[in-house]
């Protein structure tokens, strides 16, 4: 069934004001299958229904429903593959030469969804950097939606999600089998938090990091709402400290204070040291 | 232009591995047990990867990988087994027998090009909305 214009004008508003996201116009068919999937999860009979009752009611918890549908985007382990390259041969040394008197490093994944990429982090630094395991360890994650956090948190993949760019030997060494999923291993869900943080609202504290990966995220917010978040997330870098964006993602023209630098294929901005 | 090797006694199998990987730009030889997979390894160029089942009459897909391990000239073949074997210990056992990565059926085509990527097998980016999913076999 096909949403009324208006009914869809009025979600894609919904999830502008509340998150700043953007849904071009020619979004339709995302907020009618979403909006559809969310009301056979709710019980509902149809998209109509879940919007007469947004409408209706102001049920904020049916508006963090819909936000969530809306936002909420399939990920992968490992994903791209190259950034995590460039952090295996180059950000990770750089950071631990950087923090050898304090021993303690500190990683940001911004926008977690369910939280394979920062338990990708997590992973590798344990294969890759044994003598980090005697360093203190902030792995960070957060996204907007509660429902994506509750999923990273509780550390449980369905086997289509483990197939989505899971390195065998990764499976085969980090995820204990539980019923027809697996779960990541005790050891490494302990090393990592995650949160929910709808990063157009106020942030709030977090130490420094050293690494802050915010991909595939900017794209969706207006250029406003793309300089405030890149402000905010230079603030809460250390000096030196380095920013990821997704493939299609870019700093320039939008803020100042970060230095561009390629790794492989990969571009990353480190906050340069004359700004503070 | 990538060259892969597609090995399964499932024609229909066979077939949506060969539609996500020709959607790659990948071209695509097929073979229905491992005994007619030794062959066009011999008859054909080298392959860039080989996607392997388990489950084959005649030769199992893991022979059929310690075969192809042992061969010198098929070293620089990636090799991925595809099988619905989902427990840890038979992912072991494919990868002490040669095979270099691993997916569980059923799978998404995403899924299959972010294995290939692992792997290091160059492909076109091809429609990342294809959403086949490989079936129960």
């Amino acid at each position: 069934m096909t949403l009324a214009p208006k009914d869809v004008s009025y979600v894609r508003e919904l999830v502008f004001d509340r998150s700043a996201i953007v849904l071009g116009e020619d979004k339709q068919y995302l907020v009618e299958s979403r909006i559809t999937m969310l009301a056979r999860d709710l019980g509902l009979g149809s998209a109509e229904e879940v919007i007469a009752r947004l409408k209706r009611d102001g049920d904020r918890t049916l508006e963090e429903r819909v936000i969530e549908a809306m936002t909420t985007n399939e990920t992968s382990w490992f994903r791209d593959v190259h950034p995590f390259n460039a952090l295996k041969s180059v950000i990770i040394p750089e950071a631990m030469e950087r923090n050898a008197a304090k021993r303690s490093l500190a990683i940001w994944s911004a926008a977690c969804s369910t939280g394979q990429e920062l338990y990708s982090v997590a992973m590798m630094l344990d294969s890759d950097f044994p003598e980090l395991s005697s360093w203190k360890l902030d792995l960070v994650g957060t996204d907007i939606s509660r429902k994506a956090v509750e999923k990273a948190q509780s550390g449980l993949f369905t086997g289509l999600e483990i197939n989505r760019g899971l390195p065998a030997t990764m499976l085969v060494r980090y995820f204990v089998r539980d019923g027809s999923g697996y779960r990541i291993r005790d050891d490494i869900r302990n090393k990592v938090r995650f949160g929910v943080l709808n990063l157009i609202e106020p942030w709030p504290p977090m130490p420094l990091f050293d690494v802050i990966l915010l991909r595939n995220v900017l794209i969706y917010f207006d250029m406003d709402t793309r300089r405030r978040i890149l402000g905010l997330a230079k603030q809460q870098l250390v000096q030196g400290g380095v920013l990821i964006l997704g493939g299609a993602e870019s700093v320039l023209s939008l803020v100042d204070g970060f230095v561009p630098v390629t790794i492989g294929t990969t571009t990353v901005y480190h906050k340069d040291k004359e700004n503070v | 232009m990538t060259r892969a090797l597609v090995v399964d006694d499932s024609r229909a199998m066979r077939s949506i591995l060969t539609r996500i990987l020709s959607s790659l730009g990948m071209e695509v030889v097929e073979a229905e047990d491992g005994q007619s997979a030794l062959a066009k390894l011999q008859q054909f160029p080298p392959f860039d990867v080989a996607l392997v089942d388990w489950h084959m009459p005649g030769m199992t897909g893991l022979e059929l990988i310690s075969d192809m391990h042992r061969q010198p000239k098929w070293r620089s073949m990636a090799i991925m087994m595809v099988t619905t074997e989902s427990d840890q210990s038979q992912i072991v056992r494919a990868l002490n027998a040669g095979a270099h990565e691993y997916l569980v059926k059923p799978f998404t085509a995403d899924a299959v090009a972010e294995k290939l990527l692992l792997l290091g097998v160059k492909f076109s980016k091809g429609n990342g909305s294809e959403s086949t999913m490989g079936g129960n076999n």
